[in-house]
């Protein structure tokens, strides 16, 4: 078949699959296939995006990614952008079946990319935003110096997982607090709170010199732990380009993250629905064969890791059952009248992320239907340690906290009164990678231009380890 | 259709070449690593150990992207079993954790460091980059030139024996092409095509290296292992050199005899130290066996420098000879967990000859700068 001819057949299959989607109460945006050779695929992948800025981590991931994929290791499929309209990308020589499995696929991406909350604040317009970025970006390489650049953008994303994720949300709350703790406290001035209280700070009134007001003044009024923002507007060491870079990898990394926090319910979702979109397209003989070859490589367990396909589409499979059959107990003890279940699920894509969806939905049934436990490493060899349903829950549920990245604070940015930046990690438990920390805290060094320590637990005991731009060293509290 | 819209279409990628810029960059900074590591590269085990294989993995730290991450290995991770797992199954164990079989971009954290394959020629060329051959000489004389035939020549006339029958029968269709009668019939003289050869001359450059080590008690596994690197590499080097290099081995400890590789390197032997027995052995080999006349003749020694202090005159004199006869000498002292306060290397501070090279190495990493200062391109006297 020529291409032309099999994109017109592929168009004719959308028309029924994109009309079957909708009959079934999917809700997308419209929606752009393209269809692009593995390289341009795998650029994609390794970018996350279209078009993106350069830097040679990419280079690597896809070198990886291309490497697997040469050698029959790895397959993408496809990858969708989550924009509107929505961006999906379709693998050169994928078979026909393959193509319709995928675009069934990535309708589901779409209905979740659009529906679910946590999405709610992206940027639906970032494939130009990033395009526009990576275009400075170049620019600032001809002007500075492309190994400069680099090892710049090397400092910034050693600490681009430090975001605060809910901003928009909290920012908003947080502006008021900011407001009462930052402004100059004054106990003797019982004028109501206004919009245009800080024209009265222009004023000068004095502070108070009451005990409780003389330990107010703290920088950050409050343990911040986007250290992304905090460093881009508070380092006295940046250039005006330099800011630029780490708010773009800061927008970016803001973007990305409502997928990596629901990556097990999107997958979940979108594997839901090219089930069940499959199932009412007409195949034949080998075409069934085929898609449920392909289905099955997609829920493909591993010992090792879970897959996060299996595990979402399980859960939603699952809630729909309970939904629409309740047991006795369901139906007295929860009020659940069944029949529900296709409004239930639909709910829950709109209002859970992975964390509260395996805490609310993972049930005793499921994890020892699917034989899910927890490893861990003893002497060499790697064991199961636990199988008991709780505790297996909560363990899945807290490597999901902050994306599985620790949490870390900035306690004080003019510590030693000298502005030395001290940071916390909020241990709960695991502690972190000593060697990656101590390479880690120089690329500070560099973003903040004064000391950087960093607070944390090893062998249960409070550590502090510094950095003063010529050596580290650490030192128990 | 209500609402949504949807395209499909096909475009011309061939110029975005993004994902491939950056890997090449990727790799230039990988390339850049290895040479800034070679020192520690060069006595890798797993190169000079290397059983054959064309590919090494070199791991470079350098290049791991560092960010504040979990200790993987006291972490507990989910996994998910065939339906009848049980407490205390072990999933995996060290070399391989983290692999699963997940499909296409996973993040597997199991991976310590980042290690960069590289070939063997590769890393060759570039610790090679800085090397030269100090006091090269034309050995070659033409009587030592080999002639040998190749067919490298087509020509319509020749030995009937030598016809070349596929251009033959190309001719043939192309006649018949032109006449207007296609096909493949009647072969004329015309058609016929003959392979013709020629004589040429393969000049001969051979080399020999006399590997010389004192395998006496002193001689631990690690001083074993550096004059090991050291050989390595050195053989590595003058093949790129010669068409031939040749390599006799000869331990020693207060005799000297000649060995095969394998017993060179792994035979561990006792006693006490002369060296100047080995010396005489090489001098009787060189005899006998590799004249200087025909051969490029290279003698290393390594030895920890324990020597019996009466045997140091007599290897001087020993060196002297074999440096008449030598392209180069080139004595390692390595030092080891003893500390000697009067060794060989001191005794040889004496000799005055742009041929000879002396070193010491105290670790791994001296490999490298011993292999630079023994080859490097301007002998010693010269100024640079």
């Amino acid at each position: 078949m020529n291409p032309k001819d099999e994109l017109m057949l592929l168009e004719d299959e959308l028309v029924k699959i994109t009309a079957k989607a909708k009959e079934f109460g999917l809700d997308f945006y419209d929606m752009h296939f393209e269809i692009c050779p593995a390289e341009i695929i795998y650029t994609f992948g390794a970018y996350g995006m279209p078009t993106r800025f350069s830097h040679w981590t990419f280079g690597k991931a896809y070198h990886k990614m291309k490497t697997q994929y040469d050698y029959n290791l790895g397959r993408i499929y496809e990858m969708v952008i989550n924009s509107n309209p929505c961006y999906a990308f379709l693998l050169e020589g994928n078979s026909f079946i393959q193509n319709k499995l995928v675009m069934a696929h990535v309708l589901g991406h779409c209905d979740f990319f659009k529906n679910n909350a946590f999405f709610k604040a992206t940027s639906r317009d970032m494939v130009e935003s990033m395009a526009a970025a990576a275009e400075r970006f170049r620019e600032y390489e001809f002007e500075y110096g492309r190994t400069v650049v680099e090892s710049f953008i090397d400092a910034a994303i050693s600490i681009q997982e430090h975001i605060e994720p809910r901003a928009l949300v909290k920012r908003g709350k947080a502006t008021k607090k900011d407001g009462q703790k930052g402004k100059k406290h004054n106990c003797h001035s019982e004028r109501p709170e206004t919009p245009y209280d800080d024209l009265w700070d222009l004023e000068g009134i004095p502070e108070c010199e009451c005990g409780s007001c003389k330990k107010v003044k703290k920088f950050p009024p409050e343990p911040e732990k986007d250290l992304m923002l905090f460093i881009t507007q508070h380092s006295m060491e940046l250039e005006n380009w330099q800011r630029d870079i780490m708010s773009v990898i800061r927008q970016e990394m803001l973007y990305f993250w409502p997928q990596m926090e629901t990556k097990i319910m999107n997958e979940g979702w979108a594997s839901y629905w090219h089930l069940r979109i499959m199932r009412e397209i007409e195949l034949d003989g080998s075409e069934t064969i085929e898609f449920a070859k392909m289905h099955s490589g997609i829920i493909q367990t591993s010992r090792t890791r879970l897959n996060p396909y299996t595990l979402g589409l399980k859960i939603f499979e699952d809630i729909e059952k309970r939904w629409d059959k309740p047991t006795p107990e369901e139906k007295d003890k929860y009020g659940r009248p069944g029949g529900e279940g296709k409004q239930k699920i639909f709910e829950v894509r709109a209002t859970e992320n992975d964390i509260s969806f395996l805490r609310n939905y993972l049930t005793k049934e499921l994890i020892e239907n699917m034989d899910l436990y927890l490893y861990k490493k003893i002497g060499h060899e790697w064991k199961v340690v636990d199988k008991e349903w709780e505790r297996v829950r909560d363990g899945l549920v807290s490597s999901l906290t902050n994306c599985g990245h620790p949490y870390i604070t900035v306690q004080d940015g003019d510590f030693n009164k000298r502005g030395e930046l001290y940071l916390k990690h909020h241990y709960e438990g695991t502690e972190l990678d000593v060697f990656y920390m101590e390479k880690t805290i120089p690329y500070l060094y560099k973003l903040w231009g004064r000391p950087v320590h960093m607070e944390t637990v090893l062998d249960n005991k409070a550590v502090l380890f510094s950095y003063n731009g010529e050596k580290g060293s650490k030192k128990f509290l | 259709m209500s609402g949504s819209k949807f395209v499909i279409s096909r475009e011309d990628w061939s110029l975005h070449r993004k994902g491939e810029i950056d890997r090449e960059r990727h790799r230039e900074k990988v390339r850049e690593a290895i040479k800034k590591n070679l020192a520690d590269i060069v006595s890798e085990e797993s190169i000079i150990m290397h059983d054959g294989r064309k590919v090494v993995k070199v791991p470079i730290r350098s290049l791991d992207e560092f960010h504040f991450r979990f200790d993987y290995g006291k972490q507990k991770h989910g996994g998910q079993g065939e339906g009848n797992s049980k407490k205390g199954d072990v999933i995996n164990t060290d070399p391989q954790q983290g692999q699963g079989k997940g499909k296409g971009a996973g993040e597997e954290p199991g991976i310590d460091y980042y290690e960069a394959d590289i070939t063997v020629d590769e890393l060759a060329e570039m610790i090679f980059e800085d090397l030269g051959l100090p006091n090269l000489e034309q050995k070659k004389k033409p009587e030592l030139a080999s002639e040998s035939l190749e067919f490298k020549d087509v020509r319509k006339k020749g030995v009937a024996s030598n016809i070349d029958r596929k251009r033959t029968i190309m001719e043939v269709i192309k006649r018949n092409a032109l006449t207007g009668n296609p096909g493949l019939h009647g072969i004329i003289p015309e058609d016929l095509r003959f392979k013709t050869w020629e004589t040429t001359f393969k000049f001969e450059s051979n080399a020999i290296v006399l590997a010389m080590m004192d395998t006496s008690g002193s001689m631990g596994p690690f001083e074993k292992y550096i004059a090991r690197s050291f050989f390595f590499w050195m053989v590595r080097f003058l093949r790129t050199k010669y068409n031939n290099v040749q390599i006799a081995f000869l331990a020693h400890h207060t005799e000297a005899k000649e060995t095969t590789e394998e017993e060179f390197f792994t035979k561990g032997a006792s006693g006490g130290t002369r060296c100047s027995s080995v010396y005489k052995l090489a001098l009787d080999i060189i005899e006998k066996r590799y004249s200087p006349q025909d051969y490029n003749i290279y003698a290393f020694h390594f030895s920890d420098g324990d020597n019996l202090v009466s045997d140091n005159e007599n290897c001087v004199k020993l060196i002297n000879e074999l440096l008449t006869v030598c392209n180069m000498v080139g004595y390692g002292e390595i030092e080891g967990s003893y500390y000697y306060t009067s060794t060989l290397r001191t005794a040889y501070k004496r000799i005055n000859n742009p041929k000879f090279t002396s070193v010491n190495i105290k670790d791994k990493s001296g490999v490298y700068p011993a292999l630079k200062k023994f080859f490097n391109q301007t002998p010693a006297q010269g100024t640079n």
